[in-house]
């Protein structure tokens, strides 16, 4: 912990030039977006169900038991921190994308998964109120899904 | 600049574990400020985990992923003293990369 201390406080004076840029409002934030080539924005600014699924390429999945939800909540207290975890057990897992049904924008995260890593990850989203939560699995080239209920007793999205 | 990444890494048997605490506001772009004005969105869009330079992981993000993001997963092959480096790119085009050793 100590260590980890001493690197805060040397990195504390820090920001980059990119960064002093935008703050100086010299640079537009689009022009900073362009520099991520590979983040799938029309995929995270879809606003619905099917959108998503056919911005990620998934079109209409198949439904699957081998989709299993851990360390995931049936009723989770703080809608800001929700813990979850999603393991496929489908052979040639490629990718692991977390879909938030009512939530403004739907594609929370997506996951990379190359040979391997084990189709298993685990983070935190939030979310903004009750709602069914989806994992749509890229495997061998095909799109599976499976949909789970949380519900939300405080909203994480809200002021 | 954001503060650094917490990072475990961990080896039982062929499997390597990570586990990783990143510092970052996440801000949604829905939230308001006390004057009403909308709080302009600030987070994490790419991720990318290596493993003495081989991409283990590689993620995307949106503004879904709670403030200062946790990650867990597993892989194959990790052995210790193996250098595992983990680096953020956010949307307003901020870097940080952290390095650790699997224990």
């Amino acid at each position: 912990m100590d260590e980890m201390r001493r690197r805060l406080v040397q990195s504390g004076g820090g920001m980059t030039l990119l960064g002093l840029l935008l703050a100086a409002g010299w640079l537009k934030p689009e022009y900073a977006l362009a520099q991520v080539q590979t983040w799938n924005k029309a995929a995270f600014d879809t606003h619905t169900l099917a959108d998503t699924m056919k911005a990620l390429g998934g079109g209409d999945p198949a439904q699957s038991k081998d989709i299993v939800f851990f360390q995931t909540p049936e009723i989770a207290e703080n809608g800001a921190v929700v813990p979850i975890g999603v393991t496929s057990n489908i052979p040639k897992t490629e990718s692991i994308a977390i879909l938030i049904e009512k939530n403004p924008n739907l594609l929370a995260a997506v996951f990379e998964i190359p040979t391997g890593t084990e189709a298993s990850i685990s983070t935190r989203v939030k979310m903004a109120q009750s709602s069914n939560v989806y994992a749509l699995v890229k495997a061998d080239g095909k799109y599976y899904v499976a949909g789970k209920d949380i519900k939300v007793t405080l909203g994480g999205c809200g002021g | 600049m954001a503060d650094p990444m917490k990072i475990r890494a961990t080896t039982l048997g062929d499997s390597t574990e990570v586990k990783v605490l990143m510092s970052h506001e996440m801000e949604t772009g829905q939230r308001k400020d006390a004057q009403g004005q909308t709080i302009p969105a600030w987070f994490i869009q790419d991720v990318i985990v290596t493993l003495n330079g081989r991409t283990v992981l590689s993620a995307q993000w949106g503004t879904a992923v709670s403030k200062n993001p946790f990650l867990s997963f597993k892989f194959k092959g990790g052995a210790k003293g193996d250098k595992i480096a983990i680096t953020w790119t956010d949307n307003r085009g901020d870097k940080r990369t952290d390095e650790t050793v699997i224990a």
